[in-house]
């Protein structure tokens, strides 16, 4: 089982009224209500904890990409990998990812993400997703109906660049070439892990079982919510009769660990409220735009992963205790998360789990205790799980953890 | 009611199957609908069909006309028409359009001047004005949207034009074929309807004319005047107590604007 640290590097200063006065922390919440100087404490402390889950033996660390929101302070992933890239050494650098149908061309996502896996010696997973409607159609104004034939395109282009070691013409509808000649080339061959972070629609499924990627599910609503898409993509892969090495799937879940049950509540859930209620506050058309997902995949129902659809397609948790109970965060003690978690790896069959330790506005110490206490109490009790898997969607390099021991293959 | 029909017209071996309503006798007019579906055989049809040999298709990826995929550029989605068009009638046409059905009808008058007979833009988009900027419609509340699309939303034909099916299964379907809708003319207006017309609008030589609601919150007012200004020698009508769907909203106002028009064209 593979364990990472995702970190969303949130906006934490948000006015109390915020809600009252703004439709969106996305795509038109204007930027005066960025405080730059605040702003530079808050990318401090986010590296610190990223170094410091590189320290505590987490396998990898996750940084991804959004645009024009306060939800998360990451308009180039790949600015912050390239720091993790000489400060950290032993884990993973999951850029999960660059929304790749945003850049014409393309070629400068191939070309930093292979600098980016020079740089951290064969560390990279590179992640392609199409990104959030709020992301790519209305803060970069992609038409919707072309954003996933444009990101198929620019993923072609990407794989054949760093697989092609002599330049080569690409002729495609929305990126033409004459020379593509990516330098440098990744260091890992035939070319760093894909993983494809997904919302649930169908036309991601096939496309990343056809291509031997992994899948990911990025949501804030739990794994009692993404047992459902789970489930779908499993059914999908034995349908297509393909196996079901669970390394084909990796999952976000919120965690929060404490001493005791209670102590945890009182720890978290106003850094969790702050999340749910004004971090993923999205006005609705924002996350749904025209052809963004096919009418297909909107009459079967699928909700986007982030946004008001999401949010209000069921009754609303308004509390801490609802969250724990749609499982939207797994928090308590250790015995509590670890035996949630247990339970949660099984139902989805996760092989790469990536757990948001930093919420909402969590300060470093709190998320330090955190990350302390589930690499201490947790983590060991669920690294052995799918030991008799092999995991060929991981960084050659890093097999395995030099420190921890009874690892799958040592 | 004037005889019409519903039939599909197709092009390049059945590439593309346009889906249109057909009614009427005299000389050929067509009419582009707007960027939701068009609702059959509406009386402001029915009215020109008195007078006019009507064809009012449905765009690519609406109303079940097929062929959008084929259609990556501007540029392919005015030679489809011109082609579309073509097939329907080989004599120069008057043609009106609304809204999005507006700026592809300004398009064809640019691309095929000599077909086109008279050229009618209604609330029409095509151009931008930084200190009038059209709304954006993909983001609008219902509440919104109504505001800016009637001058009296609670008017008869106003509820009339936005009810919804009360099944909830044909409601739904209601709601996806609107998205649809919007997704397919978006992949040429998406994020701002302005695609370089004004590059090209010196070549339309048509006889042309603005109708506008005076109350047109989606495509202010301002627009009409605009494409006046870019097209020498063309006329205004702003209908007063009227929004952006002036044959629906004002639908005697509109046809006596058009009619006035076309007679002497």
């Amino acid at each position: 089982m593979k364990v990472s640290f995702f970190h969303l590097m949130p906006y934490q200063s948000l006015p109390d009224d915020f809600a009252e006065k703004h439709r969106s922390a996305w795509v038109d919440l204007p930027n005066s209500n960025f405080d730059p100087q605040q702003g530079r404490h808050m990318y401090d402390d986010y590296l610190d904890e990223l170094q410091y889950a590189d320290q505590l033996g987490f396998d990898g660390v996750c940084v991804n990409e959004h645009h024009a929101n306060a939800y998360g302070l990451m308009p180039s992933p790949n600015l912050i990998a390239s720091i993790l890239a000489r400060s950290t050494s032993q884990s993973a650098l999951i850029v999960l990812g660059n929304s790749i149908a945003l850049y014409q061309p393309p070629i400068r996502v191939a070309e930093e993400m292979a600098m980016l896996d020079v740089l951290s010696g064969g560390r990279l997973v590179a992640g392609f997703p199409v990104g959030t409607s709020m992301d790519t159609t209305f803060a970069y104004g992609q038409v919707p109906i072309q954003l996933r034939e444009r990101h198929t395109e620019a993923h072609d282009l990407i794989m054949k660049s760093w697989q092609t070691r002599d330049p080569f013409v690409f002729n495609g509808k929305f990126n033409q070439l004459r020379y593509v000649n990516v330098w440098p080339r990744p260091l890992q061959q035939p070319h760093p892990p894909v993983w494809i972070p997904g919302s649930g629609s169908l036309e991601t499924w096939d496309w990343v079982l056809q291509r031997n990627y992994v899948y990911c599910y990025l949501s804030y609503y739990g794994y009692l919510r993404g047992r459902r898409v789970l489930d779908g993509f499993w059914e999908r892969t034995a349908q297509l009769g393909i196996d079901d090495n669970p390394y084909r799937v990796g999952f976000l879940q919120l965690v929060c660990v404490s001493e005791t049950d209670s102590q945890a509540e009182r720890d978290y859930a106003s850094h969790v409220d702050y999340f749910y209620n004004k971090m993923l506050r999205v006005y609705g058309p924002f996350a749904e735009s025209p052809g963004y997902r096919s009418i297909e995949s909107l009459r079967a129902g699928l909700r986007t992963a982030i946004g008001t659809n999401a949010q209000s397609s069921t009754s609303q948790p308004v509390g801490w205790k609802d969250w724990l109970e749609q499982g939207h965060v797994i928090a308590g003690s250790p015995a509590t998360v670890r035996e949630r978690l247990k339970e949660a790896i099984q139902m989805l069959r996760v092989g790469h789990l990536m757990c948001l330790l930093h919420i909402g506005t969590m300060p470093r110490e709190l998320t330090f205790k955190n990350m302390e206490l589930f690499t201490s109490e947790v983590l060991p009790s669920i690294r052995d799980t799918w030991s008799e898997y092999s995991d060929p969607w991981w960084p050659a390099t890093l097999s395995s953890r030099p420190e921890m021991a009874g690892l799958p293959g040592d | 009611m004037v005889e019409h029909r519903s039939k599909t017209h197709e092009l390049q071996g059945g590439k593309f199957r346009v889906n249109l309503l057909e009614g009427g006798s005299g000389d050929p007019l067509v009419f582009l609908h707007g960027a939701r579906p068009q609702g059959g055989w509406t009386p402001h049809l029915d009215m020109l069909a008195s007078r006019y040999h009507v064809f009012a298709p449905f765009h690519p990826g609406i109303g079940g006309t097929e062929g959008l995929d084929h259609l990556d550029s501007l540029w392919d989605l005015v030679l489809f028409y011109e082609e579309m068009v073509g097939g329907l009638t080989s004599e120069p046409y008057h043609l009106v359009g609304h809204s999005y059905g507006g700026m592809i009808a300004a398009e064809l008058a640019v691309q095929s001047p000599s077909k086109v007979r008279s050229l009618v833009l209604v609330g029409s988009l095509g151009l931008w004005l930084d200190d009038a900027p059209i709304a954006d419609i993909y983001v609008l509340t219902p509440e919104e949207r109504a505001k800016a699309t009637w001058r009296n939303p609670e008017s008869e034909a106003a509820l009339a034009y936005t009810a919804q099916p009360e099944d909830p299964v044909a409601k739904r379907e209601a709601e996806l074929a609107t998205i649809e809708a919007l997704a397919s003319t978006g992949k040429f207006t998406w994020p701002i309807p302005d695609k370089g017309l004004t590059k090209r609008i010196h070549r339309v030589n048509s006889p042309t004319l603005m109708v506008w609601g005076d109350s047109d919150g989606l495509v202010p007012p301002a627009y009409a005047h605009e494409f006046q200004r870019l097209i020498p020698g063309s006329e205004a009508v702003v209908i007063e107590e009227c929004g952006h769907i002036p044959h629906v909203e004002q639908p005697e106002k509109y046809i006596e604007a058009v009619f006035g028009f076309l007679s002497k064209h």
